[in-house]
């Protein structure tokens, strides 16, 4: 059974027909070819298919694309203006914060949003106060807040790292 | 997936006529859950009912001082709202200690306390179940044992429930508010999963086409002094072996209130009402805290490979409620 | 031609902290590289590494990656992502027995599917021309050997209805009883043979070394000994898991036969499809550029090649795309085989070891022999006069298990490591006076010397660096806030093999740019940056004059990564290829004609592989807190030092030696596959319910590394760095455990149940 949907994906407008069966993940990937977001698990347990939709990070293996009907997506690749990295981005690069690669734009998707969770005073799990009005990026809660993105070439130190950087110019 | 329609409804009672007249009807909130089921087909629904944008996404005052919660909040917002933070910690903990930012982002309220069991024979449509296919029989009993309850199963079912935040809402006494064919009612959560011994094939008393529109929390004065704490085999990003909710108030040495809920013991959030029983009126003590909970854990029968449960939930219990007290 | 850094002391020793920062790296610029990710659909001509434009590179230099800026962008374009037109979908169906016959089979839903294209069982599939290797071979007969086999696949033009119609397949089996039961009383274990490189070479472990090695007395040397372990470690199933599932996009046309295929290398792979497939040399090109992770499990295995090849004969003029999902990954591209390990150790009064043993029983497939060298270690770790080892494997109705990072070491060191640990407890020695005491001056069992091995400055610096003098001696006395807290440590050793069969292509233009190509991988090492260094050193010339061309069979052919080879085997090739390409231009009296000059040179053969022992070593340091009351274990440090021979590029192989000491945590901590004995299959088998590492796991960890160069090895002085990390990491936190506890845990991993 198909529907047509429209998406806004990295700023730009895509309307196109899909199975109801396709994940928001499929869709870029397959239909719209915007393999940016990667299919690591396609059951929401690796975080590398991360996308923020309507500006929060959600897996977007397990959104049903007709469900994303009218919604706004962006991936890493819209995060860089071209060849002019986001700052996590350019972290990322920095510290190499990466090896192979695959799970690194859904990571980065992953981290801006996180920071903007953290400015907007999200808690997490590890925090001390959990009432506090500002949340101290530590790198306990960096890691805490990253962990729903697995990355088996294990450079979770270099990510800390690097995401501990953009917060502390 | 097996093939599906899929629509958005236009309003609640629609919604509701919709999914109880067609028995392979569902509705569809976050999804994190059903879609994931649907593509190893271990759910076949042919028709999806998208209530995510009907369902209120809000906290209002109730009566008697409580909160009710849109079903349709994200886990990630209830989390962070500053009343639950303040007057309910060991909900927010609880929310926080679930998933990942980004599957609470997209999970709702409303389908957390729907989530069906972890156990890998459930999730495998090879494999005998009779949760998921009723006469089939249980693989999992004489199978991988780890994450199996050790409270309340039956010979045809030893699921656990997997959520984290229905456990702090079994010990706040929270009270669903739900909109069904047969018009509005409510349900404690502490009465709203059946036991694996009337049919493990159905988890709740919900209707068909039954949905749960908010959730209400009661005034609970001792809960701002709560907490919840998961043990689980990674820091992050996994299910509970074993968690605990626990709320306590003590007075001149004695415990005056306390609630105390298990998570991943169980085919339910595990409201330890025996262990209440036993602590309320008596000192707060170390040894009583360790009685308390061996009496809880006295109804326990576990498998070989889940029996390690049984002292990590009392030694969880005991430590949450020293640290309770000292923190009082 | 030799760089300011190079010398032929091995004796400078410079202890390099490996962090990024103030290593003078040249940013590279992020504008460079369009041509590679931005419009894949015109890399099916070279695939070129960006340059690393405004470096002088070289080994030694910090150079970021240079595809980085592609990666953060997920603009570096993975096997499953290439554009092709109008692609069909092929999508697995697996075997729900262990071992038996499919006897019936009914396609008929299936085909009747709006959108299905095509199904494949044994009884259309096309017939091989080499199917007697089940790593490589698919659907040639009826025969089930494990649960999760491929017994079948439809093809389609939707990514879901190719997974839908493979539900409504129907087959059905004669199943046979199913045997998955290591242990090591089995009547029927045995004595590997031929598992040498995959089955394809006589040796009787993967690695060539014997199954069985002694030397001396052993059981007189035992008796003789005033101090004596005899300990049995296990350690089970575990699997790669990269972050890339295996997936291939295979064209198939009269002219040609493209198959862009994740891999750890293109050449082996494309040889074992064109033979299987019984193609014409050169006939089939195989394509991967950018590698989502592998670890052992994109080496040697083509199954996914072969499925999508066949997928694209059945339906002509269709490109097909094929993904494994995450659950069947479980059984088609293999895993850490389960292992049994019995050490015994015998100590004289001071320690010195007389005698050591270490035995392994082994889980394999009865579909196919692999057996790892898992007691290696013990043959070359610790000098005594009276030793053995030996190796036995079970043939089980399981999937063929294969080698996964740090193959034998890993698991073998745990063991070995463990046992030290247990036999300083013993004595009341420090843990590092006793192996320091048991150090040999030449390898105990051939009597070879050691190319380098600097083991003792590991420890030392390692022993400074992490305060190792204020560790609590005696057990279960430190604890904070309810955990408990201790240290441990352990060493590690792994092979620098040098694989046979790499060419390279070497060229200058007469503009004074060079192009080097070799058939070599990236699968996230470095590759890409670091063969560009070593290439600008041998060739003498600022690296952004060079530009390197790797991930495409159609290049020279080279060995694929693995065991810690890469670098020792594409860069000698490399460094002969720049050599023979200078004598080529001075032939030319030093002028490059206008049509440029090129060379293409084999791998040298050099008699020194035969006189000296290479390996990498290190130490490796945990501090590890256990909850008194929930038994959960956390390790907030690790700090590894290691001697890695000369480093090509510190932050590319601090990130590898990070990468390896987390995977080392993994292993300790989480990391086990659930095997139900009745059913035979693997029952935890997604990342829910099989763990990894994930951030908040890992606290700090510090890697160093001595620089110091190999004398002997290779041109660049370097050792392997891509194992080492992960090797005796399990044994340092299982010791810490103890230290922290006074609880020995010698079955992996570390859960919490075993603190209780």
């Amino acid at each position: 059974m198909e529907q047509k949907i429209t998406l806004r994906v990295d700023g730009k407008e895509r309307t196109l027909t899909v199975d109801t069966r396709t994940t928001l993940l499929d869709a870029l990937r397959e239909r719209l070819g915007v393999t940016s977001a990667k299919k690591g698990c396609d059951h929401g347990q690796c975080g590398a298919c991360t996308v923020m939709l309507d500006g929060r990070r959600v897996t977007s293996c397990l959104v049903l694309a007709v469900a994303g009907d009218g919604a706004e997506v962006v991936t890493a690749a819209g995060l860089a203006d071209g060849d002019d990295l986001h700052p996590v981005q350019k972290s990322f690069v920095a510290e190499d914060a990466f090896q192979c690669g695959y799970c690194t734009p859904g990571q980065i998707v992953s981290a801006v949003a996180m920071l903007r969770e953290a400015k907007e005073g999200w808690p997490s799990v590890v925090s001390d106060d959990l009432d506090a009005d500002r949340v101290v990026l530590d790198r306990a809660e960096i890691a805490e807040r990253m962990s729903g993105n697995l990355c088996r070439c294990a450079a979770y130190v270099n990510i800390v790292t690097a995401i501990e950087k953009v917060t502390r110019p | 997936m097996k093939p599906f329609a899929y629509q958005r409804a236009k309003d609640v009672e629609s919604a509701v006529t919709t999914v109880a007249a067609r028995p392979e009807a569902s509705f569809l909130g976050g999804g994190t859950n059903l879609v994931d089921l649907m593509k190893m087909e271990v759910l076949k629904p042919e028709l999806l009912v998208d209530v995510r944008h009907l369902v209120s996404r809000t906290i209002e005052p109730a009566h008697g001082g409580g909160l009710l919660i849109g079903a349709g909040m994200s886990n990630n917002e209830l989390a962070a709202d500053r009343r639950i933070r303040r007057r309910y910690p060991m909900l927010s903990q609880a929310l926080l200690s679930g998933a990942s930012y980004q599957l609470r982002n997209l999970a709702t309220v409303g389908g957390n306390f729907l989530q069906r069991t972890r156990c890998p024979y459930f999730r495998d449509v090879t494999m005998p179940c009779n949760k998921r296919e009723p006469g089939t029989g249980c693989a999992a009993r004489d199978g991988v044992q780890r994450d199996l309850a050790v409270l309340g199963a039956d010979a045809s079912c030893v699921a656990t429930h997997p959520s984290d935040m229905a456990v702090a809402m079994a010990a706040l006494d929270a009270v669903l508010h739900t909109v069904g064919p047969s018009g509005e009612r409510t349900i404690p959560v502490n009465e709203l999963y059946r036991s694996p011994a009337e049919g493990p094939q159905r988890d709740t008393v919900l209707e068909r086409g039954e949905l749960i529109t908010a959730v209400e929390l009661p005034a609970a004065p001792v809960a701002a002094h709560s907490r919840y704490r998961k043990v689980r085999d990674r820091a992050s990003y996994a299910f509970a072996l074993v968690s605990v909710a626990a709320a306590l108030e003590v007075r001149h040495g004695s415990v005056t209130q306390v609630r105390l809920a298990l998570g991943g013991v169980a085919h339910k959030p595990w409201r330890a009402t025996t262990a209440e029983r036993a602590l309320v009126g008596r000192p707060a003590t170390e040894a009583g805290f360790r009685a308390a909970a061996e009496a809880e854990l006295a109804a326990a029968r576990p498998l070989a490979g889940n029996a390690f449960k049984v002292p990590l939930a009392r030694n969880t219990i005991v430590s949450m409620l020293r640290d309770l007290t000292e923190g009082a | 031609m030799t760089s300011p850094n190079e010398t032929n002391e091995p004796s400078r020793r410079a202890v390099l902290k490996a962090g990024v920062a103030g290593l003078g790296a040249t940013m590279v610029p992020f504008g460079a590289f369009e041509a590679l990710g931005a419009e894949p659909a015109q890399a099916a001509g070279p695939v070129t590494a960006p340059p690393a434009a405004a470096s002088r590179g070289g080994i030694g230099a910090a150079l970021k990656r240079v595809e980085g800026p592609l990666k953060v962008r997920g603009a570096a374009t993975y096997a499953f992502e290439w554009p092709v037109e109008k692609p069909a979908y092929l999508y697995p169906l697996l075997s729900t027995i262990a071992s038996g016959r499919v006897t019936s089979v009914d396609t008929r839903a299936a085909l009747a599917e709006p959108g299905v294209l095509g199904v494949l069982t044994h009884l259309n599939a096309p017939r091989l021309a080499w199917a007697d290797e089940p790593e490589v071979a698919l659907l040639q007969s009826d025969r089930v050997a494990y649960h999760g086999q491929i017994v079948g696949a439809v093809i389609a033009d939707g990514i879901e209805t190719a997974r839908y119609a493979a539900g409504l397949v129907k087959l059905e089996y004669a199943a046979e009883p199913v045997d998955v039961d290591l242990r090591t009383d089995r009547d029927d274990l045995r004595k590997p043979q031929h598992a040498q490189g995959f089955g394809q070479l006589p040796g009787d472990l993967m690695n060539g070394a014997p199954a069985d090695t002694s030397a001396g007395d052993f059981a007189a040397g035992l008796a003789s000994a005033v101090h004596r372990v005899d300990a049995t470690y296990t350690t089970p199933v575990q699997h790669h898991n990269p972050m890339e599932p295996h997936a291939a996009v295979a064209t198939w046309t009269d002219d040609e036969i493209t198959l862009y295929c994740g891999s750890q290398g293109v050449s082996t792979p494309q040889e074992l499809l064109t033979r299987a497939f019984g193609l014409e040399a050169g006939r089939l090109r195989l394509i991967s550029p950018y590698v989502g992770g592998a670890f052992g499990s994109k080496d040697f295995s083509a199954l996914w090649g072969t499925l999508a090849l066949m997928g694209a004969r059945l339906v002509p003029g269709r490109p097909v795309k094929l993904s494994f999902t995450r659950q069947q990954m479980f059984t088609l591209v293999g895993h850490r085989p389960a292992a049994i390990q019995r050490v015994r150790l015998g100590a004289d009064a001071r320690g010195r070891l007389v005698a050591i043993s270490h035995d392994a029983v082994q889980e394999t497939a009865k579909a196919k022999q692999y057996a790892e060298q898992t007691v290696q270690a013990s043959r070359s770790m610790y000098a005594a006069p009276n030793r053995r080892t030996s190796t036995r494997i079970a043939l089980l109705d399981v999937p063929i298990p294969t080698i996964m990072r740090g193959p034998g070491e890993a698991t073998g060191m745990f063991a070995l490591e463990s046992a030290m640990d247990e036999l300083a407890e013993k004595m009341g020695l420090d843990p590092i006076e006793l192996r320091l005491l048991n150090e040999p001056q030449t390898h105990p069992e051939t009597g070879q010397p050691f190319s380098s091995r600097h083991l003792k400055q590991c420890f030392e610096e390692g022993a400074r660096r992490f305060g190792w003098k204020n560790r609590a001696r005696k057990p279960r006395t430190r604890r904070k806030d309810g955990w408990l807290i201790g240290t441990g440590v352990a060493a590690a050793t792994y092979p620098s093999p040098r694989l046979p069969g790499s060419t390279a292509f070497a060229r200058v233009d007469r503009d004074g740019r060079y192009t080097v190509r070799i058939a070599a991988a990236d699968i996230g090492t470095g590759t890409w940056t670091t063969l560009a260094q070593i290439a600008a050193e041998a060739l003498g010339v600022p690296q952004n004059r060079v530009t390197l061309q790797i991930g495409d069979s159609s290049y020279p052919r080279a060995s694929s990564g693995g065991f810690s080879s890469g670098m020792n085997s594409w860069g000698t090739t490399v460094y002969e290829a720049a050599r023979a390409l200078h004598a080529a231009v001075d032939e030319h009296g030093g002028k490059v004609p206008p049509e440029g000059i090129e060379v293409t040179v084999g791998m040298p053969d050099d008699p020194r592989l035969r006189q000296y022992e290479f390996g990498s070593y290190g130490a490796q340091f945990a501090e590890v807190r256990v909850h008194e009351d929930t038994g959960e274990i956390r390790v907030p440090r690790l700090l590894g030092v290691f001697d890695v021979g000369r480093v090509i590029n510190p932050v590319t192989a601090r990130s590898q030696l990070l990468g390896g000491m987390t995977w080392g945590l993994s292993m300790t901590l989480h990391e086990e596959t659930a095997l139900d004995h009745r059913y035979g299959h693997f029952v935890n088998n997604d990342f829910g319910g099989y763990h990894i590492a994930a951030n908040a796991d890992v606290g700090s960890i510090e890697v160093h590394f001595l620089d110091v160069r190999d004398p002997h090895i290779n041109p660049m002085g370097s050792k392997g760095a891509g194992e080492i990390g992960i090797i005796g990491t399990a044994a340092a936190i299982a010791n810490g455990a103890y230290n922290a506890t006074g609880v020995r845990v010698r079955d992996l991993p570390l859960t919490l149940d075993k603190f209780l």
